[in-house]
């Protein structure tokens, strides 16, 4: 019998108790009885797919947004069981949920392991109280010491925080401050992110009167972030993420080694099998799609089966983002044409600027990653 | 046959917006020739880009049937005029074709700084004008001033000329009359040897060049074998005919004292210059007609592809449009920075947006053009004199003996209040000051000499801002003058950017350098070093700016494993790529060839 093909799932929950001044993501506020509602069509829409990865063994699931912790956590447990009723789970799989301090409560928090969660991201960004209502977020820093103990008494031994520079008003002091206190608690992985202004967001459509950060602002808290996690025992594996050994996130990396993943939800991504497809992002077509099945609709939107082009510059721009590099072996194991033939000259002048490693993996330098959108660009075709 | 004293040949001269196109169209549309719903919004302005920018640009003929209160029928040819000062010698040759002119003046507005231009060029080639009062249905209309401004300024009859509302349709009837009646028959045999004035040509793809002459003697018909008289060229007609709106009608023949078109299978348009006058190959004239001034381009830039290898089409659409407007004057040249273009000549900057807004929209090009500049003469100390268009052809300032700047004597028509301002304007201009003419109280017409390079960027917008809009300008070559001239060049990242090179007076060199240097640092992208940008003139260093290399350029979190949008971005970071000029080592875009002209907009 063939070893089955490794998956990792996404789940979608596009709800939120409000949207956050500086996030494009896919979200929105909604009452109860909509959230249950988009459940049911959540468990339909696994029922309906499920049966196209038989001969796959999901590794990692995870539960993102929006806010998943603001669904009931009896909804949760009622998406895992249908999974798990459905799929293949590997017994050490990775599953993970996002949850904002604001919608965490005991009950949720003890519920979640006996669902199956093993793991927890809790969106932090800051532990500024005055920087956090700059973000429009519905918490304070208190609140998410309270999430992070009620999660270390529910027994979760593996803990992210997402932090967040350049934000508005935001100081080298007060950032230092934050990576203080976060590393004190010795979370097992960290994401720092620096804000970017996003389309379409109220920063975005705000930022003449928003105290932004300074160019040079922003590269200093960025170095800050690396010399002083790397000092508190973090390593960097992948651009924006640190993580205790043993710690990196399973389900992030699958991303960048171009793993197979499905995405259920609303607007959720997927690539299986180098095709690449989305689901659309308006609820009521989404519904739709869902009830009438059977009539051959379908919520999956984009469908393209990634040329090898296409695939060779998503290897390269995506493998680069891991510390760990891509290596030479696997290029040719995947394209069987050697890396050289292929991006010889890229690889010749990024070598000379700097900004990649001599030899096999090649990696990106450390001023190849501060500039790294530069240098993965150089990899398109 | 056609009754020679019931032909009307006339145009319509006008101030910018006192209502020309508006009531040739009217006149079209009373003399029953089209529909409403026929009409256009404007029938003569019939370019895209003439319509957008509410303009006329190439002349138009087109030739109606009036029946009169006197029972008769006659034929009138009306020969539409551009109304911008840029293209005057468009004004210059459709006036030549006519025999009249109706001078249209805004009831408000009363006589403007074009109203005198175009007035005084009718009257030299002595046209009888008369004149109509347009705009009478506006509150602010004083037709009675207007009139009086009209008869002390420009000495001409006015007491009874028709008040008009052109838009709304009001005293149309008595236009046509006065048409008529005050509108000289053409003169001229048609038992004379032919002898006709081209004053336009046109290029169609089957029927090779379309001639537009005004016979003036004798008859050409089907047949004829013709000769134009300056090029010697010979060709046989193939069809005569006249304008219709908006097409060509062919007929029988065309004979003394009438406009209208002919065709000879000529397929280059050299063959047929503007000016020129046809006669018949077997029975010459005697003499050709006066012709008239051929206007130099005043105005030139270097017109390049984004993309190097559209050069090619380029070339072929340049070629075709200059097929219809012999004023474009284009010759190739090459660029370091921009590689293969050619350096363009043009009537005005008005002429040259045209030609450029054409070449994009008509011919999908996408172009990169550098500043635009006049023509120097560069008097060299062994005694050769050149006419320098490209300021990357100066010589080395050892060989230059001195220099001259085209001068223009500029007639700028304001009201009173702002005469303050717009004196202050022409100094900062390097103007000089040469009178003031008050036409009434709160009126008066400035007179100065302008340096014509001051003026082609953005004068004609500072004089609009300055004086609220009420001011009018109006200008014509008056010839080379002695100035204190050097060359700025722009050195990025060291290396000298030849097609950012310009000539300036010594006096705002410092200024504008330091102005460059600044726009260029806002347009060139970070690099992964550090890149200078210099102003230089006469090997010293004016002004500096530095682009700071690339320190961080980072994604953001990657949302659910939607690689789609990350790519999306590196995609536009690569696709500026595509659009960037490589100097050295550095990659310009070509936005920053474009940014310098607009130095002035703070």
């Amino acid at each position: 019998m063939n070893e089955p093909t490794p998956l990792s799932i996404y789940i979608h929950i596009p709800f939120c108790r409000r949207k956050c001044l500086y996030c494009d993501f896919l979200s929105f506020p909604a009452a109860e009885d909509e959230m249950s509602h988009y459940v049911n069509l959540l468990l339909r829409e696994i029922e309906q797919q499920a049966d196209r990865y038989v001969s796959h063994k999901v590794i990692s699931i995870f539960f993102g947004g929006g806010t998943p912790s603001f669904l009931n956590a009896e909804d949760i447990a009622a998406i895992l069981c249908k999974l798990k009723d459905r799929f293949d789970i590997a017994k050490d799989a990775e599953i993970t949920i996002e949850v904002n301090p604001d919608t965490v409560t005991r009950d949720k928090m003890e519920r979640y392991p006996e669902a199956g969660i093993n793991r927890l991201s809790i969106g932090l960004q800051t532990a500024d109280d005055e920087e956090l209502k700059t973000l429009g977020r519905l918490h304070d820093y208190a609140a998410f010491c309270k999430a992070y103990e009620l999660a270390r008494n529910a027994g979760f031994k593996n803990i992210n925080v997402d932090l967040m520079s350049a934000i508005p008003g935001q100081s080298a002091a007060s950032y230092r401050a934050t990576l203080e206190k976060v590393t004190a608690y010795a979370p097992e992985h960290i994401s720092a992110y620096s804000l970017i202004l996003e389309e379409g967001t109220w920063f975005y459509d705000n930022r003449d009167r928003l105290q932004l950060a300074t160019e040079e602002e922003d590269r200093q808290l960025y170095e800050m972030t690396k010399q002083f996690l790397e000092s508190c025992g973090y390593h960097r594996y992948e651009i924006s993420n640190y993580a205790k050994d043993g710690y990196e996130c399973i389900h992030n990396k699958v991303y960048w080694q171009r793993g197979d993943y499905v995405g259920f939800g609303l607007g959720a991504a997927s690539m299986v099998g180098d095709v690449r497809w989305n689901n659309c992002d308006d609820m009521e077509v989404y519904e739709k799609a869902l009830l009438s099945a059977q009539n051959g609709l379908t919520c999956q939107r984009n469908l393209h089966s990634l040329t090898k082009q296409e695939q060779m510059e998503e290897f390269m721009f995506l493998g680069l983002r891991l510390t760990e590099g891509v290596k030479k072996a696997d290029f040719f194991k995947k394209f069987a044409l050697p890396i050289e033939e292929v991006y010889g000259e890229t690889l010749k002048k990024l070598r000379k600027d700097g900004l990649i490693s001599e030899g096999d993996p090649i990696r990106l330098t450390p001023y190849g990653t501060d500039i790294s959108n530069y240098v993965m660009a150089k990899f398109l075709f | 046959m056609i009754d020679q004293s019931r032909i009307r040949n006339f145009c319509i001269v006008a101030h910018i917006d006192h209502g020309k196109s508006t009531l040739a169209d009217r006149i079209i549309e009373k003399t029953g020739l089209l529909t409403n719903r026929e009409m256009q919004a404007q029938v003569l302005d019939n370019m895209e880009l003439e319509r957008e920018r509410g303009i006329t640009i190439k002349a138009q003929t087109v030739r109606i049937i009036y029946k009169a209160k006197d029972g008769l029928e006659y034929i009138f040819n009306l020969i539409d005029t551009p109304g911008h000062v840029d293209f005057n010698y468009e004004v210059s040759r459709s006036l030549a074709a006519c025999d009249g002119a109706i001078l249209v003046v805004d009831a408000a507005q009363g006589i403007e700084a074009q109203t005198l231009a175009n007035v005084y060029l009718a009257l030299d080639h002595d046209l009888d004008v008369f004149p109509v009062i347009n705009k009478i249905d506006l509150p602010s209309a004083e037709p009675e001033r207007v009139k009086n401004e009209i008869e002390d300024v420009i000495g001409i009859e006015a007491q009874d000329a028709p008040l008009i509302s052109a838009k709304n349709g009001i005293g149309i009837e008595e236009v046509l009359e006065a048409i008529v009646e005050k509108i000289p028959a053409p003169g001229g045999s048609r038992d004379n040897p032919l002898q006709a004035l081209i004053f336009d040509s046109v290029y169609d793809s089957y029927k090779g060049v379309i001639v537009f002459c005004r016979i003036m003697e004798g008859v050409v018909r089907k047949g004829t074998r013709i000769r134009m008289m300056a090029t010697g060229a010979e060709a046989e007609v193939v069809e005569v005919g006249y304008f219709g709106p908006g097409q060509f009608i062919p007929c029988e023949e065309l004979s003394a004292g009438m406009v209208g078109y002919l065709t000879a299978s000529i397929k280059n348009v050299k063959d047929t210059s503007v000016g020129d006058t046809i006669t018949d190959a077997a029975r010459p004239c005697e003499a050709p007609l006066p012709g008239y001034k051929k206007v130099n381009s005043m105005v030139y830039c270097g017109m390049y592809p984004a993309d190097g290898a559209k050069y090619p089409d380029l070339r072929d659409a340049l070629e075709k449009l200059k097929l219809n407007d012999a004023s474009l004057n284009y010759e190739p040249e090459t660029s370091i920075a921009l590689g293969f273009g050619f350096r363009c000549g043009f009537l005005g900057l008005l002429h040259l947006e045209i030609i450029q807004e054409r070449l994009e929209r008509e011919y999908n090009l996408d172009l990169v053009t550098t500043a635009p500049g006049v023509i120097y003469k560069v008097h060299k100390t062994n005694g050769e004199v050149i006419d320098l268009t490209n300021p990357a052809n100066l010589p080395d300032p050892s060989e230059i003996d001195y220099m001259e700047e085209p001068v223009v004597s500029a007639e700028i028509m304001v009201t009173t209040e702002y005469i303050g301002p717009i004196m202050q304007l022409c100094q900062e201009r390097r103007g000089r000051y040469v009178g003031t003419e008050y036409i009434e109280a709160t009126r008066a017409l400035l007179k100065y000499d302008l340096p014509l390079n001051e003026i082609i960027y953005d004068f004609f917008d500072a004089l609009k801002s300055r004086s609220r809009g009420y001011a009018s300008f109006d200008y014509e070559m008056k010839g080379y003058e002695e100035s204190k001239l050097v060359k700025l060049d722009i050195l990025v990242n060291h290396e000298e950017v030849d097609a950012l090179s310009f000539i300036v007076h010594a006096d705002s060199a410092y200024e504008r350098g330091r102005k460059m240097c600044e726009k260029l640092k806002e347009e060139i992208p970070r690099h992964l070093f550090e890149i200078p940008i210099q102003a230089a003139s006469g090997g010293k260093i004016i002004a500096r700016e530095t682009v700071k290399a690339m320190r961080k350029d980072v994604l953001a979190k990657c949302y659910g494993g939607d690689i789609t949008r990350k790519k999306k971005l590196l995609e536009k970071q690569k696709e500026g790529k595509k659009r960037m000029r490589q100097i050295g080592n550095v990659e310009i875009p070509q936005s920053a060839f474009m940014s310098v002209l607009k130095l002035d907009e703070d």
